[in-house]
């Protein structure tokens, strides 16, 4: 017989985890002292990078893992919110705290936009609607002659921040950009285990039970939809920043794929599926691309034994053997 | 001279539409019939073409290389389907996006290290090497009316298979409904094996006739299965009426917005802008054609299941 031990969180829950997730948060805090000892800063830009693509698979994965939603059109707001920041700066505006923002604004309105056609649809159909948005978006931006079209355009340099803190130093820009992503991950968190994160999931689950109850089902698809595309937007401003350089393959649709490899990779519908799966994506890709021009058939050996062998993603294999112990 | 353009064109769109087809055919059957998303479709199209390509060379014959690079890309789609997609038709599309992008990239990358990142260049038969003259004054090159009529003739043998044989029963059947075609009898097995070989082929025959006219490259499938996968949603998953009609529609819209959208962007807002905004416009026509069908028809065109 079951008891119903209230001390234990439902399976709509979602705990941080701070037991193994604090000390991977010191160890990241410590990254640039640990590389600038061993002397060798490159690190901390590969770290950035992967934390900025932690960020955008997760935004992907509270609409995909935890919304039911397959979109495959998510790095379009990831290059809106590239652009937006590109083309502020262009025009002379370089505070992070305008430009950012206005960032995930524009990522949210696109979303908005997108979300209110495309969540009409079901299934594989709602997969290509995205993806058509996503690629009427790109060659938008590659038609944007002024904006460096097909070629990209490089950024003056780094949004400002104030505050006594330098973006142009990259030891700086890490540690803001480490920030932007914890305090998401508690926010989601947080958006998770209330009440919006709970129908949210519920409608992932069974879409018409939910309806026949009475929830406005498609407006909640909508906000999720349209919250992620803010999230990527903040992605894709970090990510403008970082490079220095915007480009229409921000938003190819081969970048879509892979924001969506990443959440599949670490765990669709784990909190920290987007965050593992960027950082073993990314890692994998630099590590094999060290000692390899071929890494590509290795990544491609490595993602296809994950799909037999962990069926739901990285983290599966990290509570299964927590089951076990 | 303003009707030879729009006839030409027309030709032209046809040709990308029937190619389209080919390649949207294969797709739609694994998708409609196995409920799986296959993007490693594309791989099988550049495979092909690197098949035909180089034994054509090595040969100094377009039909030796077309006709055993077919053969050899089918064995390659089963083999394929035996060892891991069979694997992943009982799971979630979501998983099956990221094994077939996996397969995609060993493809990528296993033709990279046969073949170099060198382009091949496949030339067309000698014997289709020139123009043929249609109407008076309008001329129009032999290869691509070549490509037509293959084109047709493969659609043609593809609605004898589905729709008046007994395998072609079983394959509309499974399409319809997996579960009841394998109550009847149905070896679903063999039949998914079968169907993916037949696409594969398909695949290879694409890749063989678009050899010559686009350039046989590594990164080659990826474009052409986006453009694929537009087509089998717009004409409903599993139809492959609905691929013929959706394939036909994006390749004439796409070839007549690449020829008549910078034109008459021009009188809108002057011929630099256009120029410049032209092509994209193009392209994005045929995602607006795509998402208009969504919108009003959320199934597609032909709607097979339920």
């Amino acid at each position: 017989m079951q008891t119903q031990n209230t001390s234990v969180p439902s399976l709509l829950d979602h705990s941080l985890q701070l037991r193994w997730s604090l000390p991977v948060l010191a160890l990241l805090a410590a990254l640039p002292v640990l590389a600038s000892l061993a002397g060798d800063t490159f690190y901390v830009g590969l770290a950035t990078r992967i934390l900025i693509f932690a960020l955008a698979a997760t935004s992907l994965n509270l609409i995909l893992g935890f919304g039911g939603m397959v979109s495959f059109g998510h790095a379009a707001f990831v290059g809106l919110g590239a652009y937006t920041v590109a083309i502020l700066m262009q025009n002379g505006m370089v505070s992070a705290w305008v430009a950012w923002p206005v960032a995930m604004v524009v990522s949210a309105a696109f979303a908005l936009l997108i979300g209110w056609v495309s969540l009409r649809t079901q299934g594989v159909y709602f997969i290509m609607i995205t993806l058509a948005f996503a690629q009427m978006l790109y060659y938008l931006v590659v038609s944007l002659k002024a904006y460096g079209g097909d070629d990209g355009m490089s950024l003056a340099g780094r949004s400002s921040l104030g505050l006594g803190i330098d973006l142009g130093e990259d030891t700086h820009f890490y540690y803001v950009t480490l920030a932007i992503l914890v305090a998401a991950m508690v926010l989601i968190t947080r958006l998770l285990n209330a009440r919006f994160g709970h129908v949210l999931q519920a409608i992932r689950e069974n879409e018409v039970r939910m309806t026949a109850i009475g929830f406005p089902v498609f407006r909640y698809k909508l906000v999720a939809f349209t919250l992620a595309g803010a999230l990527a937007g903040l992605a894709g401003a970090l990510l403008a920043n970082q490079g220095s350089f915007v480009s229409p393959a921000l938003m190819q649709w081969s970048q879509s794929g892979m924001l969506m490899i990443m959440v599949i990779l670490g765990g669709v519908g784990h909190l920290y599926g987007g965050v593992l799966g960027a950082i073993v994506f990314l890692l994998l890709e630099e590590v094999l691309s060290h000692y390899t021009i071929h890494w590509q058939l290795g990544l491609g050996a490595v993602l296809l034994g994950v799909v037999l062998l962990a069926p739901n993603g990285l983290t599966s294999l990290l509570r299964r053997k927590g089951a076990a112990a | 001279m303003n009707t030879i353009l729009i006839l030409e064109q027309m030709l032209n769109g046809l040709q990308f539409g029937l190619m389209l087809f080919l390649l949207a055919a294969g797709l739609t059957l694994v998708f409609g019939i196995m409920d799986m998303i296959n993007l490693a479709h594309g791989s099988l199209y550049m495979v092909g073409a690197y098949l035909i390509a180089s034994i054509a060379q090595a040969t100094g014959s377009f039909w030796l290389g077309l006709g055993v690079g077919i053969v050899g890309t089918a064995i390659f789609g089963m083999l394929v389907e035996m060892t891991v997609l069979r694997r992943l038709y009982q799971r979630d599309h979501v998983s099956q996006v990221l094994g077939t992008f996996a397969i995609l990239l060993m493809c990528n990358e296993g033709v990279r290290m046969i073949w170099g990142s060198q382009p091949l260049s496949l030339n067309p038969p000698a014997a289709l090497a020139g123009p043929v003259e249609l109407v008076t004054g309008f001329y129009y090159p032999a290869y691509r009316l070549f490509i037509i009529s293959v084109g047709l003739l493969v659609a043609g043998l593809l609605y004898v298979l589905i729709a008046h044989t007994r395998v072609g029963m079983q394959v509309r059947a499974g399409a319809a409904n997996r579960e009841m075609a394998m109550a009847m009898g149905t070896n679903v097995q063999r039949l998914f094996t079968a169907v993916f070989g037949v696409g594969a082929a398909l695949c290879a025959v694409a890749g063989g006739m678009l050899g010559p006219l686009l350039a046989v490259q590594v990164g080659m499938g990826e474009s052409i299965l986006i453009l694929a996968f537009v087509v089998i949603v717009i004409g409903g998953i599993g139809s492959i009426r609905g691929a013929l009609l959706g394939a036909l529609l994006v390749g004439i819209v796409d070839t007549a917005g690449r020829t008549m959208i910078p034109p008459s962007l021009g009188y809108l807002v002057g011929p630099e802008a256009a120029s410049n905004a032209g092509p994209a416009v193009a392209s994005i026509l045929i995602y607006v054609l795509m998402a208009a069908v969504l919108f009003f028809k959320p199934r597609g065109l032909f709607p097979t299941h339920g």
